[in-house]
């Protein structure tokens, strides 16, 4: 006699112990979860914050990060010593791979008319590390930003690059506008 | 000349200034658009949170109705090659607390949905099955699982305090991530450099070490430092149903005494018949109604100095330490990009100063809630070691169980169930 109320006094505890945990659970999920701007957020870089520090090449998950370059052509000088496509003091003014600042040639150089060329970014080959960008950003018209290229980002719960990124430059953004674009106004 | 003009422009700052003007061309040339790849379809979200679901249910039905170990180490295979190495062990569980953790301490942060389900729906199942999650679900606990090929006995007396590690975590990546500082689980995960195949050396060297001791330790990181199990286990200890060793009865012939190698099962600690031991149900009682509040406003007051430490491990605390040394002449040099950005920003020391003192309140409070949650679990933790509630048969644990399915082939009765071959001690039961 002196077992069965304790089991039953314990079975009880247990019980409510289980409705609280569920209560608990049940509230958090509930209120997180019916939050207005619930769910479609991604990562993405400010362009204005980015510093090129090169860190988007290496700290994504993926094998080649998810980060590559972005041409704002509206915003480009069309010019013919473009900075972000040459090495500072270039042998020659042309496509060979030595003048090139681009470690993987992700970049398209064509001639338009004298003396503007045009530079086009390979998606394909393009790593994100920032290289063009910097160079753009420091003499150019900053019309080469990086972006995480949102067809191959795996939406981690904390972005492996934000994580990392000294200057802060990520934040959430809406998943219906991911990217953060420069000179949209004329474009 | 274009050398020249170069060094004149160099003295303009930087950010997005047209210093070039897009050309007029005369030709007719049109200015492309600028491409951007457009989203992925949520898909894959709601596929993982499908997957999730499926084996939950699963890793539920074969330890607790179908008790197969094969099911199970089937079942952690595919959790292992479908969370761990295809997904890449994003998103998960053990991280998903900090999303939560944050979530709750700041309105303007949104936790994705398929997050929020990774979070809520091994816990809800723990109140039903329990740790059914760690048994086949999780790749990290799959991975230790599966490579464990010889264990080796923790003793008691070690295993128990070790125990309390997982909380620590837990209170410190819940207070790093509530105050917007950094998502501590994910920066030393120890596994997932294994599950992407590369990553920062430190962590491939502590997941390498982790698994090689996962050969004979039994699930290191799931017992002494997963700060998700520490949650599963809370729960699980009030679960509806849990795995019992024997199908049937327990006639106490020490053939599982064994057979667990995560040491969560319980010898009987009393015949029987005999009542239970009123002196330790009396020191227990006396101990639950001191030690737990003690516990509680000794840690809360440790919480809040370790809060008050935690700011400078928040970028923005960092920063500030930054500029701090930088204002002394003792950073070394090159700067590190941290200041670079911060000058480039154009941000002035008032507003950094400002977002450190407010940092510095939240952490405080935070660290003192949180020290004080972290001390009743450990009191209570201790207490229940120190006076174990008696038991009569062998059982399994309630929190430390990880429903693997091992010990139910060691019990003659479940052989006995499964029509094989046994010797049943003392006669066969009716």
């Amino acid at each position: 006699m002196a077992e069965a109320p304790g089991m039953n006094r314990r079975a009880l505890l247990s019980g409510g112990l289980r409705g609280l945990g569920l209560l608990g659970i049940g509230t958090a999920t509930g209120a997180l979860a019916t939050r207005d701007k619930r769910d479609d957020e991604v990562w993405q870089i400010d362009p204005d914050a980015c510093i090129q520090c090169g860190l988007c090449a290496t700290e994504c998950v993926l094998e080649i990060s998810a980060v590559k370059t972005v041409h704002s052509h509206g915003m480009c000088g069309y010019c013919e010593l473009c900075t972000g496509y040459f090495e500072p003091d270039p042998v020659n003014l042309d496509e060979g791979a030595e003048n090139q600042l681009c470690p993987t040639g992700a970049i398209e150089r064509t001639y338009i008319e004298h003396p503007y060329y045009e530079y086009r970014i390979k998606p394909d080959l393009c790593v994100g590390c920032g290289k063009c960008v910097k160079g753009c950003n420091m003499f150019g018209n900053g019309s080469l930003y990086l972006q995480v290229n949102h067809d191959r980002c795996v939406d981690c719960n904390r972005c492996a690059i934000a994580t990392a990124c000294p200057a802060e430059a990520f934040r959430l953004v809406p998943r219906s506008e991911p990217y953060l674009l420069r000179g949209k106004e004329e474009a | 000349m274009r050398i020249l003009l170069l060094l004149a422009l160099l003295a303009l700052p930087a950010l997005g200034i047209e210093r070039f003007p897009p050309p007029d061309f005369s030709g007719g040339h049109q200015i492309p658009e600028t491409v951007v790849p457009a989203s992925q379809a949520r898909t894959q979200a709601w596929i993982d949170v499908a997957a999730l679901s499926l084996g939950l249910l699963l890793a539920s039905w074969i330890s607790l109705r179908l008790r197969s170990r094969k099911g199970l180490v089937i079942l952690s295979l595919v959790a292992l090659a479908y969370f761990g190495f295809w997904r890449r062990g994003c998103v998960c569980a053990i991280g998903s607390v900090q999303n939560v953790a944050l979530g709750l301490a700041d309105p303007g942060y949104a936790v994705p949905l398929a997050v929020i389900a990774f979070f809520s729906l091994p816990l809800l199942t723990a109140l039903i099955w329990g740790r059914s999650f760690c048994a086949g679900v999780c790749p990290h606990g799959a991975i230790q699982d599966l490579v464990l090929v010889r264990p080796l006995k923790v003793p008691h007396w070690l295993d128990q305090p070790l125990r309390l590690l997982p909380w620590i975590y837990l209170t410190l990546a819940v207070l790093l991530a509530a105050t917007g500082g950094m998502f501590l689980i994910c920066k030393y995960d120890p596994f997932v450099g294994i599950f992407r195949m590369g990553g920062p050396r430190t962590m491939l060297l502590v997941g390498g070490v982790l698994l090689v001791l996962s050969m004979f330790v039994g699930r290191p990181y799931c017992r002494w430092l997963c700060p998700y199990g520490a949650l599963l286990g809370l729960l699980s200890r009030v679960s509806r149903f849990r795995p019992s060793v024997t199908p049937d009865h327990c006639s106490q012939c020490r053939l599982c005494e064994n057979a667990c190698p995560y040491g969560a099962i319980h010898l009987p600690t009393r015949t029987p018949t005999a009542p239970a031991d009123d002196r330790d149900a009396r020191l227990r009682t006396l101990s639950l109604l001191v030690l737990v509040p003690l516990a509680a406003v000794l840690f809360g007051w440790l919480g809040g100095k370790v809060g008050l430490v935690s700011v400078a491990w928040h970028p923005t605390g960092e920063l500030a330490g930054q500029v701090a040394m930088a204002d002394a002449g003792t950073l070394p040099e090159p700067a590190p990009d941290e200041i670079t950005a911060w000058r480039q920003s154009g941000a002035d020391r008032t507003s950094l100063n400002t977002a450190v003192a407010v940092l510095e309140e939240r952490s405080l409070t935070l660290g003192r809630i949180l020290g004080a949650i972290f001390g009743v679990a450990a009191a209570l933790h201790l207490i229940r070691v120190a006076f174990p509630r008696p038991t009569a048969d062998y059982e399994t644990d309630a929190a430390d169980c990880v429903s693997c399915a091992r010990c139910f082939s060691s019990c003659p009765y479940e052989r006995q169930r499964l029509g094989l071959p046994t010797d049943i001690p003392g006669g066969s039961h009716v």
